[in-house]
């Protein structure tokens, strides 16, 4: 115990004598905090739109200025040539172009029948669909009203319709940063977790103070511990200030007890601070460390579903976010600060957590050799 | 000249002889490729989705089996009671819950109205927001369906084509995105540490008390690091194409042209961190750790560019790799020639320009 108290004392030595280390820790996670949760809005608005009208009617400027009335929709620009359109499109100034035939009106009034053309940018599929939905929506609207105009209601036998109605529940207001921020902190926190340890260990064998730490009696243990709590308590820190600007810069109070969020945090740090010792004890040189770590840390992030659900993976993909523990924490995160979820709900991925870091701990004791 | 060649020369034996980084930085392009090519996408699929049907009759059933046949749809669990929606929210998996009221189909038919009642978990907004529509859309269909052969007076047809990916395609959108973050990670890390690695071990000295320039100690780190990235340009680009399916529907001289002046861009920012840091760890540090996400949210592969605030929208425009997504998109998607990208090749010259002089500016003929 004393062996561990005199190591716990010089890497914190270690750790606040070298003032660009901590830089890192706190500087870097709190701008970043601070501005990218700003630049998450998936939200599909303000959709660019060319209107090529060939009619010129009273009914072709109705309609235009329904649409443009909805707020989804942004007039980019109104012409007769769909050449003009096209051009919009290619030069990445509009997304959708929505065509009025000439006659539109006439044919509508005389033939009972009339005909739009729509053309979507599709590079961006999800965005296509949904913008082309909204229109659509508006069209059907529109061309309702004007049955309405022409058709005396009771004689209209009411059509049959499906009502549909939805309720966005945990976040109501369908606000982009509930959802990122808790993901982020995640993020950031693993980031600087796991690569501040996997330099650690591996910085003292290229200075060469490794071997005098493999000549006293300490155990392999009592090392590696040594190394783990600093940062332990390091990342916990991070993760405090961290739920501190959610609060005060995004309003974000969790719903759940901050109690499950550091609970599970604490077992979730032990596993990332692990994996980077592991890291660390298997590598030479910073250079290699740094670039294992990031080329890891890589793939945990993007497939630890902050930006794209994990479900539309394809199988030997959800298979990787198995053993993914970035995954596991923003799930937890966002269930707890969201959902108000309780240890009982979040218990397997603790669990899972757990074997984790036992496992990765174990392993890097176990590598840890005092011989060279 | 001769000099210039001699300084070239021994920056390819030193990457040369580190077999093993070598060895990393060319396979890591391709392995990331490989991954996120194939798992990032931002389509919605296969998403799980409980019912709660109270009235279980003939429309309730067919409307269950259209939304379980939709590629879109997995139906996890079915309910009992209004009570449970929020114990399957609680757990997590659930992202949609379909409520049909009792009498449904009654409803339907005798009063021509009916109310379905989709409850989404919000707490990511994107799915919730996509799923609604989709579930929206098929209940619709149902709807026309069924009401077919009651041909209505004044009716608009719409037409709607999907230019350039008709098949909505979720890599079409994604793969461009991915080739810009990986060049531009890879290529920014592989300068970062070149300077300072000399400034470490101390062979700095040695170059500074000999005669060359300053800018011909950049050029000549650069070069190099040009060819390996070359190398990475061409694999990344074969599987895009082979592997991953995405056409190059556009010139690909023009594509290979941009592509290495956004990698020289890269490689010059990273000579920036070079030499205006001190140590190995601190230039990684800020090449990848302090580079990723804003590479990754700001060049809007992710998020689209013109959601966000004023001072990012502005500061977006700083990230090269906003310009080279871009360049690519309609390059390789659109088919498109020069003449739509001429200003995104100008900002990225000039950027590269910017770049290479500043780097310079910051070389310091001195040692601290």
């Amino acid at each position: 115990m004393r062996t561990l108290r005199f190591l716990l004392q010089k890497e914190f030595r270690q750790i606040f004598r070298d003032p660009s280390i901590l830089r890192i820790i706190f500087v870097i996670p709190i701008v970043q905090l601070l501005v990218l949760p700003w630049a998450a809005d998936y939200e599909i608005k303000d959709i660019r739109l060319s209107i090529v009208d060939r009619d010129h009617s009273s009914y072709s400027r109705q309609l235009i200025s329904k649409i443009t009335a909805s707020g989804y929709f942004k007039l980019h620009r109104y012409t007769i040539s769909y050449e003009q359109a096209l051009l919009d499109m290619e030069n990445d100034e509009a997304d959708l172009i929505l065509e009025i035939p000439a006659r539109f009106e006439t044919d509508l009034v005389k033939l009972n029948e009339a005909g739009l053309f729509m053309a979507i940018n599709a590079i961006n599929g999800v965005k296509a669909n949904i913008g082309g939905a909204y229109l659509r929506i508006i069209l059907q609207d529109y061309n309702q009203e004007v049955r309405m105009k022409w058709i005396q209601l009771p004689r209209f036998s009411p059509e049959l319709t499906i009502q549909v109605t939805n309720a966005n529940w945990y976040n109501p207001h369908m606000n982009y940063k509930f959802f990122m921020v808790p993901g982020i902190l995640v993020i950031l926190l693993t980031m600087v977790g796991a690569n501040l340890a996997a330099l650690n260990i591996v910085k003292e064998k290229e200075i060469g103070t490794i071997e005098q730490i493999n000549v006293t009696p300490i155990r392999k243990y009592h090392f590696i511990l040594g190394k783990l709590i600093p940062f332990w308590v390091l990342g916990l820190l991070v993760l405090t200030i961290g739920l501190l600007i959610a609060r005060v810069a995004y309003g974000i109070i969790p719903l759940g007890s901050l109690f499950v969020i550091f609970g599970f945090a604490a077992v979730y740090l032990l596993a990332v601070l692990g994996l980077g010792l592991l890291i660390s004890t298997f590598t030479s040189n910073q250079q290699q460390a740094m670039l294992i770590s990031f080329f890891m840390m890589m793939i945990f992030i993007l497939l630890g579903g902050l930006y794209t659900s994990i479900e539309s993976m394809p199988v030997w993909a959800q298979l990787i976010t198995k053993i993914n523990p970035v995954a596991y924490f923003i799930e937890v995160m966002r269930m707890v600060v969201l959902k108000g979820s309780g240890f009982a709900d979040i218990l397997p991925q603790m669990l899972t957590i757990l074997l984790f870091a036992i496992v990765v701990n174990g392993w890097a004791v176990y590598n840890y050799k005092k011989r060279s | 000249m001769k000099q210039f060649l001699s300084f070239v020369k021994k920056e390819f034996f030193h990457i040369l002889r580190d077999r093993q980084t070598m060895f990393i930085l060319l396979g890591m392009p391709i392995v990331q490729i490989i991954i996120f090519g194939f798992a990032l996408t931002n389509e919605v699929k296969n998403a799980r989705i409980a019912v709660l049907d109270n009235a279980k009759d003939v429309a309730t059933l067919s409307l269950t089996q259209e939304l379980e046949a939709s590629r879109y749809f997995e139906i996890d669990n079915y309910l009992h009671s209004y009570n449970d929606v929020e114990a399957v929210f609680r757990k997590g998996k659930i992202k949609l819950v379909v409520i049909f009221p009792q009498r449904f189909n009654q409803d339907l038919l005798h009063l021509n109205k009916a109310q379905v009642q989709l409850v989404a978990d919000a707490s990511d907004p994107n799915v919730a927001n996509t799923l609604t529509n989709y579930a929206r859309a098929i209940i619709m269909d149902y709807q026309d369906r069924i009401t077919q052969g009651r041909k209505l007076p004044y009716t608009i047809n719409t037409e709607m084509r999907m230019l350039y990916n008709p098949q909505l395609k979720g890599s079409y959108s994604m793969v461009p995105g991915v080739m810009a973050m990986v060049l531009m990670l890879v290529c920014t890390m592989m300068t970062a540490i070149t300077i300072v690695k000399e400034k470490e071990l101390g062979t700095m000295e040695i170059m500074l008390v000999s005669p060359v320039r300053p800018l011909k100690i950049i050029v000549a780190k650069a070069i190099p690091y040009l060819i390996l990235s070359i190398v990475n340009i061409s694999s990344i680009l074969l599987l895009s194409v082979f592997v991953l399916e995405v056409p190059i529907n556009g010139s690909l001289a023009l594509l290979v042209f941009e592509s290495i002046l956004f990698t020289l861009t890269c490689l010059a920012f990273g000579l920036l961190i070079s030499s205006t840091t001190d140590s190995q760890q601190t230039a990684m540090f800020i090449s990848l750790t302090g580079m990723f996400l804003p590479t990754i949210m700001l060049s809007g592969f992710m998020f689209p560019i013109e959601n966000m605030p004023f001072p990012l929208r502005m500061l977006s425009n700083a990230v090269p790799a906003k310009w080279y997504y871009s360049i690519v998109r309609s390059v390789m998607i659109k088919g498109v020639g020069l003449a739509s990208v001429w200003k995104e090749t100008l900002i990225l010259t000039g950027m590269m320009i910017f770049l290479l002089i500043l780097s310079t500016r910051k070389f310091k003929i001195r040692l601290a």
